[in-house]
């Protein structure tokens, strides 16, 4: 992608990580273009690396797909310095990555007003979808959009629905959605036009946790399908009244 | 219109898709700060195009930076860019929009709002931080951190408006996006060529552009990746938008250029139907006018000091 400043970092990882500026205070990482588990993978090796870095001068970085860009202060590094740097602690752990995969449940009372239209879309019960939808473990991609709000891969695509024609105004927190290939839940109220398929009586993002995101980039993600009675109690317990 | 607490924004949380936020012109709290001798990221009130009218129950010293909204005390123009000791019983209010949009009311020692996730900038879509979460409202009350006697203070001195960018300038100065190469080069060339309209449906998150529309080369869909304040992503109808400081963390869209950050401040105090133009510049002049304005204020700050001791 076409920068004077574009050049390849050559360390030790299974692709060559390309790299530019984004402005006068970030650079980004990209590991290719295409969506895959194991360009993700890399992405989530080199954030082991950086999570816990304290170079002066760096601010913060944001790991998505197939990128990790890095906001700097241009006052304290250059671009040079700070690739310079990133070079020497990217190769530091390449072959021997201590990311931990951790595995989360995400209870769901599969109640969604658009349920049957995802059954009637795709030709199944609503009983399939709940069990199609719940069965596999989901990776959490990158996080975005609005506070705490999950792109998770790994959706059977006998359940892929195309978006609402017309968005809803208000999607409730908490709801479980569908768009196209990709399942997420919605952290907070917000307008949107996924097709809602259940509601989670967790939060999804909490200031009152220390940290506040319940999902991070690389989690394993499992939606346990719950009873109304169950969802009533969850809720009072995570929403503390 | 919207008048919001903020600082210089909340970082170390965009990975979890908290947007920063914090003053639109930056450069006008920092200014604005260090005129009362107070840390670059004490948290100001932001005024939109109509400034609030504020009743002072305390006396407190205040200084009025960014846009001049005609600022008045009691009715009387009030003078912008130096400390101003303002009287318990006062009335502070606005009238016509001089030049900018946005005008930063500082106050020596601070607002007494709590800090969230680091700062006390107000989120308004995610009802985040400064006066509970939202926009401030007719009624609400606050206090102030520290308590102002400023019995002998004499402020016979003001800021040299030389420092502040002239806000009637259209120019403002790009670097390239990581996605440029995938726009046809007609619209690579209209793009700093065309005179660019902010639309009104612009506000916090995003300016919306109108022009002759930017066209890809081929529809390709794009991974979402991260964004910032002032990258210019161009949706698939062409008409570009800027993010500005409430922008969400990740966008899908191209990003054809990025605002220097020298310039976003300049853009801040643009409105709507105002008109802007952009102008190419490279990575090593963008971070030396960064430094150049951080030596401006290093400078300030140190003859300032001498004022307050």
């Amino acid at each position: 992608m076409g920068s004077s400043h574009e050049q390849s970092l050559g360390i030790a990882l299974p692709n060559s990580i390309r790299h530019y500026p984004m402005g006068d205070q970030a650079i980004v990482l990209s590991f290719g273009d295409t969506l895959s588990e194991a360009l993700n993978t890399q992405v989530r090796k080199v954030v082991a690396c950086i999570e816990n870095w304290s170079q002066p001068g760096v601010i913060e970085y944001v790991p998505a797909y197939t990128t990790i860009t890095i906001y700097y202060n241009p006052l304290t590094i250059t671009y040079q310095e700070l690739l310079a740097a990133l070079q020497t602690i990217v190769q530091d752990v390449s072959d021997d990555p201590k990311y931990k995969r951790v595995k989360k449940e995400i209870p769901v009372y599969y109640n969604g007003d658009d349920l049957a239209y995802v059954a009637r879309y795709n030709g199944l019960t609503e009983e399939e979808v709940i069990h199609i939808h719940s069965a596999p473990e989901y990776r959490v991609y990158m996080i975005g959009f609005v506070p705490g709000f999950p792109y998770l891969g790994g959706m059977d695509s006998r359940i892929a629905t195309a978006r609402k024609e017309v968005p809803r105004l208000k999607i409730e927190a908490g709801a479980v959605g569908i768009a196209g290939q990709q399942t997420g839940v919605y952290p907070i109220a917000t307008p949107g036009g996924w097709q809602i398929i259940g509601h989670t009586p967790l939060q999804l993002f909490d200031l009152s946790r220390e940290k506040p995101s319940l999902l991070e980039v690389g989690d394993l993600v499992c939606f346990v399908p719950i009873a109304y009675d169950e969802f009533v109690k969850l809720k009072t317990e995570s929403y503390g009244h | 219109m919207l008048t919001t607490i903020q600082d210089l924004g909340r970082y170390g949380l965009q990975r979890y898709g908290m947007a920063v936020s914090g003053a639109m012109d930056s450069y006008a709290l920092r200014l604005g700060n260090c005129i009362l001798g107070n840390p670059d990221n004490e948290a100001a009130i932001e005024c939109t195009v109509l400034g609030p009218i504020i009743y002072f129950e305390q006396a407190q010293l205040i200084c009025l930076t960014g846009a001049d909204l005609s600022p008045k005390v009691d009715g009387q123009p009030l003078p912008m860019w130096q400390p101003v000791p303002i009287e318990a019983g006062s009335l502070l209010s606005f009238g016509r929009p001089n030049s900018g949009c946005r005008a930063y009311i500082c106050f020596r020692g601070g607002l007494d709002i709590p800090e969230v996730l680091g700062s006390r900038s107000t989120y308004s879509k995610g009802q985040i931080g400064g006066w509970q979460g939202r926009a401030l409202h007719e009624g609400d009350r606050i206090a102030f951190r520290h308590h102002y006697t400023g019995k002998d203070s004499l402020f016979h001195w003001s800021m040299d408006p030389g420092l502040y960018p002239d806000l009637t300038t259209e120019v403002i100065r790009v670097l390239n996006g990581p996605q440029r190469d995938q726009f046809e080069s007609d619209s690579l060339q209209n793009f700093f060529s065309d005179v660019f309209t902010i639309s009104k449906n612009s506000d916090r998150m995003g300016y919306r552009l109108q022009s002759r529309p930017l066209q890809l080369k081929e529809k390709k869909e794009l991974l979402s990746t991260a964004v910032t304040f002032g990258s210019i992503q161009v949706p698939p109808d062409g008409n570009a938008i800027i993010l500005m400081a409430d922008h969400p963390t990740t966008g899908g869209y191209p990003v054809i250029g990025q605002v220097a950050t020298v310039d976003l401040p300049l853009l801040a105090q643009k409105g709507p139907e105002d008109s802007i133009r952009f102008e190419r510049i490279d990575l090593d002049e963008a971070q030396n006018l960064l430094k150049q304005r951080q030596i401006q204020l290093i400078k300030l700050k140190r003859a300032i000091a001498l004022k307050y001791e």
